[in-house]
């Protein structure tokens, strides 16, 4: 367990990744349609599900799950955007609060009924496992993984952003969606791909992050309040927002379990609270 | 604050009722219509014909009284909150605590329960009412959170994770002994419940009540008018935060416990699942959302918690698709269907 600045902070940036890497999808579709899916959790649960049933039962390797996670997740976006999320876009966001809601709970509740209420723990390949030890710090291998994983999915994350016409067109439309539309934009197809991209990422962080945040059929409701957070305190439609957020979350959430085990979840609420505080400009683009 | 709800400036509102005619009758009409009658006979009826299900029946009362208080924010100013259990466990540990120190008349504990729960909600106004509504959202999610954590460490004053057990509450008017069948908590929960409904009928109606509904539908526009918006929030916030209180004090004193889950998220959630089913800006949306959520609870979840949670959430996403306005939404809008024909 590392005591130390420099091991709270590793430990803190590998959890921002996951947060980053679950939260990012969900933060460039809020900031298009300003709609507020709380069932984003549930795609990450569903990634984490595919993983780990995958090597159980299928005996998959944990790396060819990943992937695999990724286009489950991926799909299964690709049909609720279609069904069900489409025709609430007009809507208030009460209603997308609730309809989100409800589709999370028949989430927890399908996946305890099928796959029972207990953890699901998954057996990381052993090249994945150990500490790396450098002088006066010792970093654990699969954290290492994790942040190279996530840090390549950034880098790719803008040069889509950044240097594709298709990144182009998602910019333009988190912008101003009806200009967009106006200068012949699909808006509507844009907003499905990035859907689709985003639960695919939410559900390949749910794979990843068994082994660190754990996996039973709570998972979506147990960090739905990281998920907004990253958002809300990011700001929407940007990858550096969220990024940022992440990392500072995950630090936070992990300096305070070592340093003030005490104050419990109090640290990463308060924190919440105080951010929100600070940047209400952050949130202005949400809020409107 | 309360001079507000009674006296506003009548110059203010009588322009943000479009035609005048409409607003004279809107005002005027405290007249008890035979369906309200009715369904309040029907509340007090329970009494003698479900002898067996009084404390069940207090649950709802006092779940509505809480539905209540939500409806008073969301449905007629429109501020959406994941949090309002903050203020119902804060009248609960208020009641409880009164209590378990000695002081166990219940109706002054009720009376502290409400100014607890109105100061705490005052007190978060601040932060509650800011933004638009996911930030609102997210801000009273985090505000309840942290109510949540902050009863859990303060455990040697809230018992923690074990609540407060031992608390014992006295006789009610100094007569009526707290029964295990539940008969004086069903007839203390509903007369309070009944009264504050009243209460509320009377300021949704008044020109505040109208000022709330316009600052709901056109904020902008109110404020270009000279109303004070967030004055007038914090007003209806603060109101809504005591009769919260009171209903987690009616909690406390008639199940003499009070738990760390007054507070929890998901009391939050279910209580706005309720009103939405029931339905917003009726008042009525609340009490039926209750009778018919807990009702179906105390059915379906003795077969297995999870189905129950199941069949909540396809409800939820059925009612957002197919009823909007809940179940009084869909009543009034057949019966101002067939008013019209």
């Amino acid at each position: 367990m590392p005591g130390s600045l420099p091991g709270v902070l590793f430990d803190g940036v590998a959890y921002g990744s996951l947060l980053f890497l679950m939260s990012v999808g969900l933060s460039v579709t809020m900031g298009m349609m300003n709609f507020i899916n709380l069932a984003h959790g549930a795609f990450a649960m569903a990634g984490g599900y595919v993983c780990a049933l995958g090597m159980e039962r299928l005996g998959i390797p944990f790396l060819a799950t990943l992937p695999l996670s990724f286009l489950c997740g991926a799909a299964l976006g690709a049909v609720l955007e279609r069904t069900l999320y489409r025709p609430l876009y007009r809507r208030g966001p009460l209603d997308q609060v609730l309809f989100s809601l409800g589709l999370t709970l028949m989430a927890v509740a399908a996946t305890t009924w099928f796959f029972g209420p207990g953890q699901r723990p998954v057996r990381l390949p052993s090249f994945l496992l150990g500490q790396l030890h450098l002088p006066g710090l010792d970093l654990g291998v699969y954290r290492l993984f994790l942040i190279a994983v996530v840090a390549a999915i950034t880098v790719a994350l803008v040069a889509l952003l950044r240097g594709t016409r298709f990144g182009a067109r998602i910019r333009a439309s988190v912008d101003d969606a009806r200009t967009s539309a106006g200068l012949g934009i699909d808006v509507h197809r844009v907003f499905a791909l990035t859907f689709i991209l985003g639960s695919g990422l939410a559900a390949l962080g749910g794979a990843l992050s068994i082994d660190v945040l754990g996996l039973d059929p709570t998972f979506p409701l147990k960090y739905l309040v990281y998920f907004l957070l990253v958002v809300v305190v990011g700001g929407a439609g940007t990858i550096a927002g969220p990024l940022a957020a992440s990392m500072v979350l995950g630090v936070f959430d992990v300096a305070g379990k070592y340093y003030v085990p005490e104050a419990g979840a109090f640290v990463i609420y308060g924190l919440m609270v105080a951010l929100l505080l600070l940047f209400p400009g952050g949130l202005r683009r949400l809020a409107r | 604050m309360r001079a507000q709800v009674s006296e506003p400036p009548p110059a203010a509102t009588a322009r943000t009722s479009g035609s005048p005619i409409a607003f004279a009758n809107r005002l005027s009409d405290l007249r008890w219509r035979p369906a309200e009658l009715a369904f309040w006979a029907a509340a007090a009826a329970v009494f003698f014909v479900l002898p067996g299900q009084l404390v069940l029946a207090s649950q709802i009362a006092i779940t509505g009284l809480f539905a209540l208080s939500l409806d008073l924010i969301l449905g007629y100013a429109g501020v959406v909150s994941l949090g309002h259990a903050a203020m119902f466990g804060g009248g609960a540990y208020t009641a409880g605590l009164l209590a378990n120190h000695g002081w166990d008349e219940p109706i002054s504990g009720l009376i502290a329960a409400a100014a607890a729960g109105a100061l705490i909600a005052f007190g978060t106004s601040f932060l509650a009412l800011r933004g638009g509504d996911l930030t609102r959202l997210m801000v009273t999610l985090g505000l309840g959170l942290m109510m949540y954590e902050l009863a859990n460490q303060a455990a040697p004053v809230t018992g923690g994770v074990d609540g407060l057990s031992d608390m014992t509450v006295g006789k009610l008017f100094g007569v009526f002994t707290f029964d295990l069948g539940g008969r004086t908590a069903y007839a203390y929960s509903l007369v309070v419940t009944f009264g504050v409904f009243c209460l509320c009928r009377r300021v949704v109606r008044s020109p505040f009540g109208l000022s709330l509904r316009g600052i709901r539908d056109q904020p902008v526009r109110m404020s270009a008018i000279g109303t004070p918006v967030r004055r007038r929030l914090t007003a209806v916030y603060t109101l809504a935060g005591a009769i919260a209180g009171m209903a987690g004090a009616l909690l406390a004193q008639t199940t003499q416990f009070v738990g760390l889950e007054v507070l929890g998220f998901s009391r939050s959630a279910d209580l706005l699942i309720m009103l939405v089913l029931g339905g917003t800006g009726f008042l009525y949306g609340g009490l039926a959302g209750a009778a018919v959520f807990m009702v179906a609870q105390h059915l379906l979840s003795g077969m297995n918690p999870v189905y129950w949670q199941f069949w909540l959430g396809l409800l939820l996403v059925l009612a957002v698709f197919f009823a909007p306005g809940g179940i009084t939404g869909a009543i009034v809008a057949r019966w101002q269907k067939g008013g019209r024909r």
